[in-house]
């Protein structure tokens, strides 16, 4: 491998590159670092990237940071793994400073605030389609205890109001004493 | 004092968000709308279609936006940070363990059974952006005062997306220009 400032000026320019033009969200965004830096690069070999994208979805926070956090880790240890979060936030950092900016000015203008109002439709309307299929693959699963978590967790916040945190805590705890169930009834 | 409140608001967010994409949504809208009232529904609203239309995690936008608009530059820096605190600490210490023993397979199927409750959360933060779409941020739900045109164009979308498999971003940005054009037709037309 080449020199430390080299992997890190390289990690720096394309995490910042893809992280600005990358709409779509955490699950594109891994998908190319692993075109750079396994296909492109050879920096990573496939199997173990693929266990570092899946380090990156199963861990809380945004998939976009995750996945610069395990990439620059493997490359260059804590330097690089900074490396690449900065690089990472840098861009929507700017572009949501800049328009928060303009916010206030945007929203007051007639023509703004129309595509606005507009959009609040479409993006419900995106939301509505995202939760069809995942709620779908939830329902296909046909696992009683899943789908009982599914609609308790929506009786909860939509109707009781019950804090989003919660219900997390609580799901995950389940999802722990499932998964030791499960273990001691593979060992029997 | 309202940089430490940000920092842990957003903190919370890092920390409870599981499986990316809007996971983080309802966290952000029970800190940022129910907890705090640093934006109300409409701007909250606001906050995800932008999220949507530029590059950048819904998570880091928001703690970008509200830090900005509550605490200036340093807030935004302090909301950022706390935002992607917990991922630092659990993703190198994952990737350290797994760099170790090379095994994931307990984090996964605890994940697996998060995931229902994750489609629940989301499903509540839009209907709750719906009902801000249709009835206004006031949270009042009457037949009277429905925004019809815009329960037209949702529908219109939701056809778009889920028969014609149109992109997203297209898809919404056609529902902000049907609004447009028709607000524009009432206002200088009739």
């Amino acid at each position: 491998m080449k020199s430390k400032r080299e992997v890190l000026l390289k990690l720096f320019i394309s995490t910042l590159y893809l992280s600005a033009f990358t709409f779509g969200g955490g699950y594109v965004i891994v998908t190319l670092m692993k075109k750079k830096f396994v296909d492109e690069y050879h920096w990573i070999q496939e199997d173990e990237m693929l266990d570092l994208v899946a380090i990156a979805q199963s861990s809380p926070g945004a998939i976009a940071v995750n996945g610069a956090i395990v990439v620059g880790y493997k490359l260059a240890g804590m330097t690089g793994a900074v490396t690449a979060i900065i690089a990472t936030i840098i861009p929507p950092f700017l572009i949501i400073s800049l328009i928060s900016v303009f916010y206030n000015a945007f929203r007051s203008s007639f023509l703004i605030s129309q595509l606005l109002e507009g959009m609040q439709a479409g993006v419900g309307a995106v939301i509505a389609a995202v939760v069809y299929e995942m709620a779908g693959g939830i329902i296909q699963g046909k696992s009683p205890v899943s789908i009982l978590i599914m609609a308790g967790a929506f009786a909860a916040t939509c109707f009781f109001g019950v804090n989003v945190v919660f219900v997390i805590l609580i799901c995950g705890l389940i999802g722990v004493v499932r998964t030791l169930a499960a273990r001691r009834e593979g060992r029997k | 004092m309202i940089w430490f409140q940000l920092f842990l608001s957003f903190l919370q967010i890092g920390l409870f968000s599981f499986g990316g994409g809007y996971a983080a949504m309802p966290l952000i809208q029970e800190q940022i709308v129910n907890i705090h009232g640093w934006l109300d529904m409409d701007q909250f609203t606001d906050l995800i279609t932008i999220s949507q239309m530029t590059p950048g995690p819904i998570a880091i936008n928001s703690a970008t936006f509200v830090g900005i608009r509550i605490g200036g530059i340093p807030g935004a820096l302090v909301a950022t940070l706390g935002c992607i605190l917990p991922s630092c600490i659990i993703v190198t210490l994952l990737a350290k363990l797994y760099l170790k023993y090379q095994k994931l397979d307990v984090l996964q199927s605890v994940l697996n059974s998060l995931r229902p409750a994750v489609v629940a959360l989301i499903a509540s933060a839009g209907i709750s952006i719906l009902i801000t779409a249709f009835w206004g941020s006031g949270g009042v739900i009457r037949l009277a005062d429905t925004d019809w045109l815009l329960v037209v164009i949702f529908m219109v979308c939701v056809v778009l997306l889920q028969k014609l498999k149109w992109n997203p971003i297209l898809v919404m940005v056609l529902a902000g220009v049907m609004k447009l054009a028709a607000a524009a037709a009432e206002k200088w037309i009739f």
